[in-house]
């Protein structure tokens, strides 16, 4: 059980930086993304083809970094990929949202052409790398360390667990410290207001899904490293996250960070009981019972 | 091809092309008059597929029993079959409303998903319940006997028709009644349909259910036209996706554009299939993702260029209202 529980806040550190960058994009642009489980997927695939394809074909070494399951090319791979599906976040967002956005169209139909995009992003995954399970490092023995009250676990799911914190840390600093990051959270509270404050809203749009962008790349790229990818795993992802994000009240940064830990304890405690696949609709039910509860989330605003 | 083996294409196409047409008049219930975000078809699909298919086989026996696991095989008549699905369609969507409908537009979105992802994951799972992710196959077809089994098709294709038809016309008279104007009025407008002391979590709930059960019926009329069903048709993809992009085609808020739609939306669909084959041989394998993309892209080009859909809305709501 206690293991479980273990396994549970790795899992939901890694759907805690999904679950970040959905409510961002909820709380900035107000509209569901469904797009943004496959953009973890984009960012798995990303990092593969730098580990598998490129990086040997340059000759880049690969020292294994002992004790964990990767190498120097993994460590470049991480910043590329979050770099890459930034940008394919911000080329979304020019060729369709704002589109809507110019238009006046609803936040439904923006939902809707995230919709789209989810399905246009997986299929470019698809048609690139088809539908079988990939591991970054094929066939590397992965050995778990002992930990006291007979809790195992790998180097690097400890080593997941660090590059969240750090990443969430960063972002921190990023939303309080900088000005983007304080116009950013100006633009969450109240638009209109933001706006006839001299605050550039497209360039703040445009930073915010750079930002989700890059943390759903990390998320993905680390779900990789911890088991596999595959294809469909963002869309697996899509009901956490949003579980994570309800759960934390919609554009609630780090009410999403706990949603993602408590969601990812719960998915994983759940597998005591039932079948590892149903993780998914375990996420769902916690969901309903939230919305039931507390439909605006532990830490959103009183009615 | 000779002629006789054009028709037949024809009329599987249609036959598939209705069902869908079907899927996309309940979707029209909900998005088009109502403006509820339903993305877990598939759900409804895949419940009216099992239960339909449930209700209409027999209990498998002897050896078949070994292979076959299913909850229960009741073995009555096709209209039994559509009617248990529409029913158990119109349950669930009742049981998802209650805690969706009165929060924001999107939490039904999400809640929807859940609901068919769900419903995919225990049908694959549970084998006791209809046999895992093997399926249900041979499922009884109606009429079968009437007519040789190799023009069985025509005979399905009429049965599909007319069902489709009497849901077209349902939905027409539905919509142009005082309740299909308080539909209206609640996409428009939640505040003041409330504050006209309509009863908007009521009426939505209404149109989900309403909606939700032409989908059963959908799901129904599909497994028994394919005559095995398995949990892997029911993928978001097939499920959800496509009658999205045929709703949008055609036009939402117009029942005649749903058809259309789905007609459409299909045609393109086959169509690619012979595009993709002209592709080499090492990309075969892939070429569905390749149709996927496009009809993906489709959806993205309407959204952006003619989110009215081909024909548009009807804003005529009354034949007593002059042009």
């Amino acid at each position: 059980m206690l293991e479980l529980f273990v396994y549970g806040i790795v899992l939901g550190s890694i759907i805690a930086l999904g679950a970040i960058g959905l409510t961002l994009v909820y709380g900035i642009l107000r509209f569901a993304n469904f797009a943004h489980g496959d953009l973890m997927t984009a960012g798995a695939y990303v990092a593969l083809f730098f580990v598998a394809s490129l990086f040997p074909s340059l000759g880049v070494p690969d020292a294994r970094l002992a004790p964990f399951s990767f190498g120097w090319r993994m460590v470049a791979a991480f910043p590329l990929a979050m770099a890459a599906v930034a940008g394919v976040a911000i080329l979304l967002d020019k060729t369709l949202y704002r589109k809507l956005r110019q238009k006046g169209s609803s936040a439904v139909m923006l939902a809707m052409s995230a919709l789209g995009a989810s399905f246009i992003v997986r299929m470019v995954v698809l048609i690139l790398w088809g539908a079988d399970y990939r591991s970054f490092y094929p066939g590397v023995l992965r050995p778990a360390m002992e930990l006291p009250l007979g809790v195992k676990i790998r180097p690097d799911q400890v080593l997941i667990l660090g590059v969240a914190a750090f990443l969430v840390v960063l972002l921190h600093l990023f939303l309080h410290r900088t000005k983007m990051g304080k116009a950013m959270r100006a633009t969450a509270d109240n638009p209109e207001l933001a706006r006839v404050s001299g605050i550039r809203t497209e360039r703040v749009i445009t930073c915010c899904w750079a930002t989700g962008g890059a943390l759903a790349a990390a998320a993905g790229v680390l779900y990789g490293i911890d088991v596999q990818i595959h294809p469909g795993m963002g869309w697996n992802f899509l009901l956490p996250l949003f579980a994570a994000a309800i759960l934390g009240g919609i554009g609630n940064v780090y009410g999403a960070l706990i949603g993602g830990l408590v969601i990812g304890v719960l998915q994983q405690l759940s597998t005591a009981f039932l079948l590892p696949t149903y993780k998914p609709a375990v996420a769902f039910v916690g969901m309903i019972l939230i919305l039931l509860i507390r439909p605006q989330g532990i830490f959103g605003p009183r009615e | 091809m000779e002629l006789g083996g054009v028709l037949a294409y024809l009329v599987s196409f249609a036959i598939m092309a209705s069902i869908y047409a079907v899927f996309s008049l309940g979707l029209n219930i909900q998005w088009g008059y109502t403006g509820l975000f339903n993305i877990g078809i598939a759900g409804f699909f895949c419940i009216g597929a099992y239960t339909s298919a449930l209700i209409t086989s027999p209990m498998p026996r002897g050896i078949y029993a070994q292979y076959v696991k299913q909850l229960f095989g009741l073995n009555l008549p096709f209209p039994f079959g559509l009617l248990g699905a529409a029913l158990v369609c119109g349950l669930v969507a009742l049981l998802i409303g209650i805690p969706t409908l009165r929060l924001r537009e999107d939490y039904l979105a999400i809640a929807t998903i859940g609901i068919a992802e769900t419903f995919r994951l225990i049908f694959n799972n549970e084998r006791w319940l209809a046999n895992g992710p093997r399926g249900l196959m041979g499922l009884p077809q109606p009429l079968q006997g009437l007519v040789p089994s190799e023009y069985y098709n025509y005979l399905y294709l009429a049965i599909v028709f007319s069902i489709m038809w009497v849901i077209y016309w349902a939905i027409e008279r539905a919509i142009r009644s005082p309740w299909g104007r308080v539909l209206k009025a609640i996409r428009e407008d939640e505040v003041s349909a409330a504050m006209s002391g309509k009863d908007v979590f009521w009426f939505k709930m209404q149109s989900l259910v309403f909606g939700s059960m032409i989908m059963g019926v959908g799901g129904a009329l599909y497994a028994h036209y394919t005559k095995a069903i398995s949990p892997d048709v029911f993928t978001p993809l097939y499920g959800t996706f496509i009658i999205w992009v045929m709703l949008m085609a055609g036009g939402s808020g117009n029942n005649r554009g749903a058809i259309l739609g789905a007609f459409l939306v299909w045609g393109i669909w086959i169509g690619t299939k012979f595009l993709t084959d002209l592709l080499p041989y090492t990309m075969k394998a892939r070429a569905p993702y390749i149709r996927f993309l496009i009809v993906g892209v489709l959806l993205e080009v309407i959204l952006i260029y003619r989110p009215q859909g081909l024909l548009g809305e009807e804003k005529k709501v009354s034949r007593f209202i002059e042009e």
